[in-house]
């Protein structure tokens, strides 16, 4: 019995320190490009590199934010948020529509999905000709909308899944205690898939966060979001490592912060023991 | 008068014709049963009048006003669904509460008529708890407040009590039952239960295959079936069915494939004189079989049965025997009989049998 109880802490520990491994290897990055962002240029630059910066100084912060390079982080949010609701509120009521009355027959829902497979580089130079046409270049309509169209079919796949699992009695219950269909999908509906809605939210937040290439061709200097304000910092001579680092941190802090507080919306099952059987 | 009236009523599902046109008035405080196997249409019929599905031919109206296309929250009706319907998020006094907020009820109205739902079904001190908190017959207890907080007209049961057990089951019947002996509203109740239906209803609908078989009293239904799928479906052990000749030797006789000759009653002569000769299907039912002793009163007839299987269930026995090839049950005394294999004198009560033409399935007399 001794040996067993041993093996298994010896697997334990193994299993343990395998994770840990894992984990300081991808984090390694994360925690270079942070620390990049507090060294002066000569700590950048030493060899052999310095493992963490002699003080922690903000001077590569105060730059970005004195040049208003900065405001590039605010441009990806106004982008990103706004694309976000939009896609989420037009999507959740379409995916209402295509569960509920099978709007558009069985396969309008594959159809749609279909659309998010379109390579961007395959459309991003037709767009930027209409855009340039309808006067939406460097503007916040112009991404947000674009954004919003890459994102509602993945909202409305994801959402008409959710919708499929609601059981169809209580949205039944809820049409003869009263409810008209818009009350239907506010008080039935949005809190039964309430982790399903907020995971869709961070997904499709992430992705317009993240996203380079229509930006990069779409925007100038007036909606410039962080992911392009970065390459800026690419010289033909010479990188601004600094500029690079501490921008690339003021990108990630948001997503570090939302992903914190809606962590727990990730893991599914609000809707365990809402009916039997 | 008639508080639902539904007349010629179909309802399709793509190919699937579910409501075969049924005509149904249901009286102001009845309690009435739609009862049948799954798929008969009865739960498409209680939708229906729900507003939950439309109907694709006919009417149905409410309080004499047409309800085709009314939605279902201005029907006044409540309803009460088999897999309770609660809403996990909110706790039992919200979940009581939500028809009367969709409603827009005064906030100061609600508390008192919530408390007066739950005290009325002994589920006072679980307000503030979740559904996931409770049990099956307690979410069924919630999900019968909700309607009952309502205050609504009409009263719709679809299949309430199927998901609970046996003992449940019984507890709530009586609660349903009493509930509306109190509220005193219309109830229509599905179920495929026929001991609900017998126990519960003013009135059964017996529905088959997207029409109604037959309506009437429980007891009408029992004991004056128009067909054979109505003397089968009601009762428990069910009717035995045995398929014969009427003979006409001197007095109305029934043979059976095998030559016995069960002698029928001079009172049932009128209706079979067309059927002399004519193939017969002879319905008993268990509980019209007894043990014979000594003299047998008027209409009854002995047969001596070889007993094949017995069934004890406390207050009575089931026996099974064969009669003329036919695996027939009866219903006896729990101590008439203690073995298979024994040989006893039954005595058939011939006043009571049910006579059905085989080609119709139509009861003859």
């Amino acid at each position: 019995m001794n040996s067993l109880h041993g093996r298994r802490r010896i697997r334990l520990s193994l299993r343990l320190g395998a994770a840990v491994a894992i984990t300081l290897f991808f984090l390694f990055p994360i925690y270079w490009l942070f620390m990049i962002s507090f060294k002066t240029p000569d700590e950048i630059f030493s060899y052999p590199p310095k493992w963490y910066p002699g003080q922690l100084q903000l001077g590569n912060y105060a730059v970005l934010f004195k040049d208003g390079d900065a405001t590039a982080v605010w441009h990806s949010l106004v982008v990103a948020g706004g694309s976000t609701l939009i896609a989420m509120f037009l999507g959740t009521i379409c995916a209402y529509s295509l569960a509920r009355f099978k709007t558009g027959g069985e396969h309008l829902a594959n159809w749609i999905i279909s659309q998010r497979m379109v390579p961007p580089i395959a459309v991003v130079f037709p767009i930027f000709l209409l855009y340039v046409w309808l006067g939406w270049v460097d503007t916040y309509v112009g991404v947000i909308l674009l954004y919003t169209a890459f994102n509602l079919p993945y909202v409305i796949w994801m959402m008409r899944g959710y919708i499929l699992d609601i059981p169809l009695a209580l949205e039944d219950s809820a049409l003869v205690d009263g409810c008209t269909r818009w009350q239907v999908i506010w008080r039935v509906v949005f809190p039964m898939c309430r982790a399903g809605l907020f995971a869709t939210a961070i997904f499709t937040f992430v992705f317009a966060w993240n996203e380079f290439l229509f930006a990069l061709v779409l925007t100038r200097t007036e909606v410039v979001t962080y992911t392009v304000q970065v390459t800026f910092y690419f010289g033909g001579q010479s990188n601004f490592w600094a500029k690079i680092s501490a921008m690339s941190v003021l990108g990630t802090l948001p997503i570090f912060i939302v992903v914190a507080f809606m962590q727990r919306y990730l893991v599914r099952g609000i809707s365990l023991g809402a009916v039997k059987g | 008068m008639a508080d639902l009236k539904i007349t010629g009523l179909h309802k399709y599902y793509g190919s699937v014709h579910a409501v075969k046109g049924v005509d149904l008035e249901i009286p102001a405080g009845e309690f009435t049963v739609l009862v049948g196997q799954s798929g008969c249409g009865k739960s498409t019929l209680l939708r229906t009048i729900a507003g939950l599905e439309d109907a694709d031919q006919g009417n149905i109206e409410i309080g004499g006003e047409l309800m085709n296309h009314v939605l279902p929250r201005d029907r006044d009706i409540a309803m009460v669904f088999q897999n309770y319907a609660l809403y996990p998020y909110l706790t039992v006094f919200d979940n009581i509460a939500f028809g009367l907020r969709a409603r827009k009820t005064p906030a100061a109205e609600i508390e008192p008529k919530v408390r007066r739902a739950a005290q009325m079904l002994a589920i006072e001190p679980l307000l503030g708890r979740y559904p996931r908190q409770l049990s099956g017959g307690q979410l069924q207890r919630v999900a019968i407040g909700r309607a009952v907080v309502r205050n609504a007209r009409m009263y719709l049961f679809d299949e309430p009590l199927s998901n609970l057990d046996a003992q449940l089951r019984d507890e709530m019947r009586g609660e349903i039952k009493r509930l509306h002996q109190e509220l005193g509203k219309t109830m229509i109740y599905v179920t495929h239960d026929q001991i609900e239906a017998m126990t519960m209803a003013d009135r059964i609908v017996l529905l088959r295959d997207g029409k109604i078989e037959q309506a009437g009293a429980p007891l009408d239904l029992y004991e004056r079936p128009a067909t054979r799928y109505v003397a089968g479906f009601l009762g428990s052990p069910a009717m035995n069915f045995v398929p014969a000749q009427l003979q006409d030797s001197g007095a109305l006789a029934v043979q059976l494939a095998d030559g016995t000759l069960l002698a029928l009653p001079a009172s049932r002569n009128d209706k079979l004189a067309g059927w002399r000769g004519q193939p017969i299907t002879l319905g008993v039912r268990p509980e019209h079989i007894t043990r014979a002793s000594g003299e047998l009163r008027q209409g009854l007839v002995r047969h001596t049965a070889l007993i094949e299987l017995v069934q004890p269930t406390g207050s009575r026995t089931y026996a099974t025997f064969r009669l003329s090839g036919a695996e027939v049950v009866a219903e006896l005394q729990a101590h008439d009989v203690s073995q298979p294999g024994e040989t006893i004198e039954l005595a058939i009560d011939m006043n009571r049998v049910v006579l059905i033409d085989p080609a119709t399935e139509l009861v003859v007399s």
